[in-house]
């Protein structure tokens, strides 16, 4: 899977979690970034592309994410483990 | 429901495709035209609570139950409800689930402690719930859901643990029965079983410790769904919604092989091989539903020469006389179904259709709506796939419902005698009749909470009460609160009626009337109103006022007050409003004697 293709992917999870019509992911989006975005959100969203990518995040990993760039990142880097 | 993604608020569950989809799933069900009901839950948290509300919100709405939700703050359970409980009193939950879990225990024993030190702090751990309990009883007047505690990712003592007086596991355990002791003397308070639901997901998998540190949720994210669902199955028991009987297949369902082909003497059915173990167990705990009032039918493609032969096999558990409806024919099963639901007088949805053959399910599904068709794959799974399908949760046990089953078969017996008679009024009576109408008492309180939330057709306004309820409006000398118990010679029918009415002024303001549908047309509800008005003589009342609700259920009473010699007062789109001068009343039946 290219990066590309992981952010399609990100852009459906979040739409589907987060109730949106439209959600373009870049590397440089936070939270702060999209509407509804929040802490308790966030833990869906974890969950979701947990299952979506068929990886698991360890506790050090989640702390560690600043931006969806990084995100990607780790996913990237997990798929190609 | 034949929408696939809303299937998964049965069982089984795709946890993490129902999280994903919850919006979805919501605007789903919301969109249903099915009428219901509305309750407030307050939810009290000893960990965060956001995620399992999301979900109970899905299954109750699955229930046909609307939920106003209140979250306290974060692991606010105990000062919520005992120091600061304005917003909480405000809100008035009809229910409130204190969602806590063994990382609440804030008295654990220590390796140092005496036995009687750790009996202290049980003792104190005890106190400090059951006073968060009876503040909800004596200020909310509401209804308590309370966790017990599941067990802890660690052992110090290994195995040990489980048996010393110091180990966490046995102060646990000890917790969990004190618990359980209180739910037993209790009837306003129930416990959700925590402990069995993480030890079903498997314990390591529950303790998600990465959900506790970053999330301070107490198991994993995705074992919420199964968390929300078991209490879930609670509410939805609590207001009636739980499922009525069962209608099972034969032949691979209940005995492996086909009778008709195979002979009786060929059936697997017993001890003698894997197979014939696993359908001999699911007979087993089919056959124990009848002594929680859950009636089993038979709907078979079959001759009934041959049903009846496989059901008297020596080594069956189900036998004919377990059954109250035997279909064993060639007509197409949905058919069979509506027939058996219409025969017992019940909603083809509130029975549960067992078949191996997936075909046979599918036509159920299709033809009937709402339908409620088990899950089922291969017999050595029968049993978990109905079990964890929580049709039947018990919430309350009555006389009734161990007798239930005895009950519907004298109505069949009624129902052939009535067939030997010309004359309608004959044959009621030859039934010998004998009527108990009177105020509620504290025996039948909780028959009376339990008909209030279930009864559907003959039902005229459809107005849900809990338990606590009923006893307030009891001790009210505004209200007046009638229960009818019927009995005939072919048996006793408990408790099948209940009105209640409030006084204002000279009038009589009728809040509920619903009746039992299995004692229609046998005089009762007549009964009932002739004592009504009777006791509203003795107060001085003018005038007594009948309310009609439509739902989709109640059809059969939308003339009810009219046939009374009510005047229609109001309409509005399809409710009505009736109104009777009971001066002019005269008694409306001679037929059923009723006690003084």
């Amino acid at each position: 899977m290219n990066q590309a293709e992981v952010y399609q992917q990100l852009n459906e999870i979040f739409k589907e979690n987060l109730d949106l019509d439209e959600v373009n992911l870049t590397a440089s989006t936070t939270a702060d970034d999209i509407e509804g975005w929040d802490s308790l959100a966030h833990i869906g969203l974890i969950a979701a592309i947990e299952q979506q990518f068929g990886i698991r995040f360890v506790m050090k990993e989640i702390v560690g994410l600043h931006n969806v760039g990084e995100m990607v990142e780790l996913i990237l880097s997990k798929l190609n483990a | 429901m034949t929408e696939p993604l809303l299937e998964q608020l049965n069982y089984p569950t795709d946890a993490a495709l129902l999280m994903r989809k919850k919006n979805t799933v919501r605007k789903m069900l919301l969109a249903s035209q099915e009428k219901r009901i509305k309750k407030k839950i307050a939810v009290l948290g000893g960990s965060t609570t956001h995620d399992i509300c999301v979900m109970l919100d899905l299954f109750l709405l699955y229930h046909g139950i609307e939920v106003d939700f209140y979250e306290c703050e974060y692991n606010q359970y105990y000062e919520e409800i005992m120091f600061n409980n304005e917003a909480l009193k405000a809100f008035k939950p009809d229910i409130v689930w204190f969602h806590t879990s063994f990382r609440n225990i804030k008295n654990v024993p220590d390796i140092h402690d005496t036995p009687e030190e750790v009996a202290k702090k049980l003792s104190g751990e005890c106190y400090r719930f059951s006073q968060m309990w009876e503040k909800c009883f004596q200020e909310l007047e509401c209804t308590v859901i309370q966790n017990n505690f599941e067990y802890p990712f660690y052992r110090l003592l290994g195995n040990k643990d489980a048996s010393d007086y110091r180990g966490l596991t046995n102060f646990i355990t000890r917790l969990n029965t004190a618990f359980a002791d209180f739910a037993a003397q209790h009837n306003n308070f129930y416990l959700n079983d925590l402990n069995y639901i993480a030890a079903d997901y498997g314990l390591s998998a529950w303790h998600d410790l990465s959900a506790w540190y970053l999330y301070k949720y107490c198991c994993k994210i995705e074992a919420i769904p199964y968390l929300a669902q078991s209490v879930a199955r609670i509410v939805k028991s609590l207001y009636g919604k739980n499922k009525k009987g069962f209608v099972l297949d034969l032949d691979n369902t209940l005995w492996g092989g086909v009778v008709g082909d195979d002979g009786v003497q060929n059936l697997e059915i017993g001890s003698e091989t894997a197979t014939a173990q696993a359908f001999q167990e699911f007979q087993t705990y089919l056959k124990a539903h009848l002594g929680l009032g859950i009636l089993l039918n038979v709907n078979s493609k079959n001759e009934e020469v041959n049903a009846l032969a496989g059901l008297n096999h020596p080594e069956g558990v189900l036998k004919p006389e377990d059954m109250i409806v035997i279909k064993a024919n060639w007509n197409p099963k949905s058919q069979n179904m509506s027939e058996i639901a219409h025969e017992l007088n019940l909603l083809p949805e509130s029975l549960v259709f067992v078949d191996d053959n997936p075909a046979e399910r599918e036509i159920v599904k299709t033809q009937i709506p709402n339908a409620c068709v088990a899950a089922v794959s291969q017999p050595e799974n029968y049993i978990r796939e109905i079990d964890r399908a929580g049709y039947f949760e018990v919430t309350a046990f009555s006389k009734d419902d161990l007798a239930r089953t005895e009950m519907y078969k004298a109505n069949a017996q009624r129902v052939k005698a009535e067939q030997s008679f010309g004359n309608y009024d004959d044959y009621l009576r030859s039934l010998e009749m004998k009527a108990e109408i009177k105020p509620f008492s504290a025996v039948y309180m909780q028959r009376i909470a339990q008909l209030t939330n279930k009864s559907n057709q003959f039902n005229l306004t459809t107005k849900r009460y809990a338990q606590s309820e009923i006893e307030a409006v009891a001790e009210n000398s505004e209200y007046i609160c009638l229960y009818g118990k019927l009995i005939d010679k072919f048996g006793d029918n408990g408790v099948v009626s209940v009105l209640i009415g409030h006084q204002q002024e000279k009038n009589i303001h009728i809040d509920l009337f619903l009746m039992s549908c299995r004692v229609l047309k046998r005089g009762m509800e007549q009964a009932m109103m002739d004592e009504l008005v009777k006791k509203a003589k003795e107060r001085g009342i003018r005038s007594i006022y009948g309310y009609y609700y439509q739902t989709a259920k109640n059809a059969m009473v939308a003339h009810l007050y009219q046939d009374f010699g009510f005047e229609l007062v109001k309409t509005e789109n399809a409710d009505t409003i009736w109104c009777l001068n009971i001066e002019k009343y005269q008694n409306l039946q001679s037929i059923i004697k009723v006690e003084d």
